[in-house]
């Protein structure tokens, strides 16, 4: 069944506070709820779908909907990491299309600053998973194993650290008009390859930054869409996909986006190049650069030239990307970035972005998601969203 | 300026029914990988049955230590700096590991390595590779 236009973000909601030393994860995750559901002219009586992943403390949906008071018929806690509310919004769709619900509210929250987490550079243990004793003693972290995709993709297309960057000073580009943003300073390319090197081949600024807190999603059937006083944002095409080692198979060059890009484009029924905006999981550069090789923005390989010389700016860009500074800047919420990917892209549609980044007469927007570890094992969700 | 990476404390792996096998062999100095004896794929890291296609008919098989560096970083914020990395084996499956006994700006990708045993902390000893 085809997804399209079977469902309306009408809500959408980023938490402004960027460390939350003096709040709850859940009291967290019930503020964006209120945000968003403010936002798009509900209240929590009218939510009968909700969705959350493994940020949500306690037993999840369970305790969530015990602390927010709801009362639901559909519930979903699909967990691909950092992707989850991209995939999240697509679920909902196809709830809504089965007449599962009518209003689903989307929710992520985190406090990994306030908890002094070393988000990127200690080793990641999943605890008792099958890969773990083959793997944990040997040190992997999120930034490294990102690197060793990063190192693999210029030894075999020549790109470079320098091409990396781009997708930084364009990232921050776009922050300094963000006041929330965690980073507002421009950069340049010889600032980025300047920062000190953290795993070869990425320096500090080709890393996103740590943040807390949150943001959340209200998505509704396109009835109730139309009564509410909020610009039209249609679900056109979505896709999603695990990637994983294949049993050693490693291809450290092709991520999920591979097979979202396609499957959601073939939904929209629209192409690469009628992308006005798009919204990159960006953990780090690498994850951008991968991602819009796979999905088809340029050849696998000519990612490094496509980013190059401001591509991705606002304004002088073929491809706006993350205008509101994006994890590398803005902020990375519980060290999961796919919500505040379709955030923005609803502002742009919406025409409620910043001025300054605003593209004009924006009616076609991407935004992606990818979460796990670039390569290895990974999460990917695609949502193309059109502007009624 | 290059750094020369040696050998860091590595912790003990969990040892389970299933895997004990891979780690008996490695206290003995041996590398082991899975092969199916109905699609005849080798697999890494080893599981009970074949992940290409589900048969339990999975036989351990010593491999040869010989690989490729598939890719690798140098983690530079560390205490003591390592080097991550992902191994062809000659068998064909690529595993991770650590590439220590060189100096950090002399690795390469396609470069030919050879497995090497390091004890870990209270636990078997863990499959590292060098320069061969």
């Amino acid at each position: 069944m085809s997804l399209k236009g079977k469902a309306y973000i009408a809500g959408a909601y980023e938490h402004p506070i960027r460390r939350a030393d003096d709040k709850s994860v859940a009291q967290l995750h019930a503020e964006v709820a209120r945000g968003a559901l403010a936002d798009a002219g509900l209240t929590m009586r009218d939510v009968d779908g909700y969705f959350c992943a493994g940020d949500a403390p306690g037993l999840g949906a369970l305790s969530m909907v015990d602390y927010m008071g709801m009362t639901l018929r559909h519930v979903d806690t699909t967990e691909t990491g950092g992707s989850s509310y991209v995939v999240h919004v697509a679920h909902a769709a196809a709830a809504i299309a089965a007449g599962r619900c009518n209003v689903a509210l989307i929710t992520l929250a985190g406090r990994p600053k306030a908890e002094g987490m070393a988000t990127g550079t200690a080793p990641r243990n999943y605890g008792p998973s099958p890969d773990v004793p083959f793997e944990l003693p040997y040190a992997p972290t999120t930034v490294n194993m990102y690197a060793m995709a990063a190192m693999r993709h210029m030894h075999e297309y020549g790109t470079t650290s320098e091409q990396l960057a781009w997708i930084r000073v364009a990232a921050s580009h776009h922050a300094q008009h963000n006041p929330h943003a965690m980073v507002r300073d421009v950069v340049t390319v010889q600032d980025v390859v300047g920062s000190p090197m953290i795993a070869d081949p990425l320096h500090r600024l080709d890393c996103c930054v740590i943040s807390d807190g949150g943001g959340a999603l209200v998505v509704v059937r396109p009835e109730i869409a139309r009564q509410l006083k909020r610009p039209l944002v249609k679900v056109i095409g979505t896709g999603e996909f695990m990637r994983a080692q294949i049993g050693g198979k490693v291809d450290l060059l092709t991520t999920g986006a591979a097979w979202t890009g396609p499957a959601a484009f073939a939904e929209a029924g629209v192409k690469p190049a009628d992308i006005q905006y798009a919204s990159i999981y960006d953990s780090f550069t690498i994850t951008v650069l991968l991602t819009l090789e796979d999905l088809g923005f340029c050849k696998k390989g000519e990612g490094g030239r496509f980013v190059s010389d401001g591509n991705l700016i606002s304004g002088s860009g073929k491809l706006p990307f993350n205008t509101d500074g994006g994890g590398l800047c803005n902020n990375h919420p519980g060290n999961r970035g796919g919500m505040t990917k379709v955030i923005e892209a609803v502002r742009q549609l919406r025409a409620e972005a910043h001025p300054k980044v605003q593209i004009p007469n924006c009616r076609l927007a991407l935004a992606h998601g990818t979460g796990g570890s670039l390569g290895t094992r990974h999460g990917s969700g695609t949502l193309i969203m059109e502007r009624e | 300026m290059s750094i020369t990476i040696g050998r860091r404390e590595m912790p003990a792996p969990a040892v389970t029914p299933e895997t004990r096998p891979f780690w008996e062999a490695a206290a003995e100095g041996r590398l082991l990988v899975k092969r199916c004896d109905d699609c005849g794929e080798h697999h890494y890291y080893p599981r009970a049955a074949c992940p290409f296609c589900g048969s339990e008919r999975t036989q351990w098989r010593q491999a040869s230590g010989q690989g490729t560096i598939y890719s690798f970083s140098v983690m530079r914020r560390a205490e003591v700096p390592y080097v991550v990395a992902y191994v062809t084996l000659e068998e064909g499956p690529t595993m991770m590991t650590n590439i220590v006994d060189t100096e950090a700006d002399g690795i390469r990708i396609g470069q030919r390595v050879v497995v090497h045993f390091q004890p870990s902390d209270g636990g078997p000893p863990l499959p590292v590779f060098a320069p061969a």
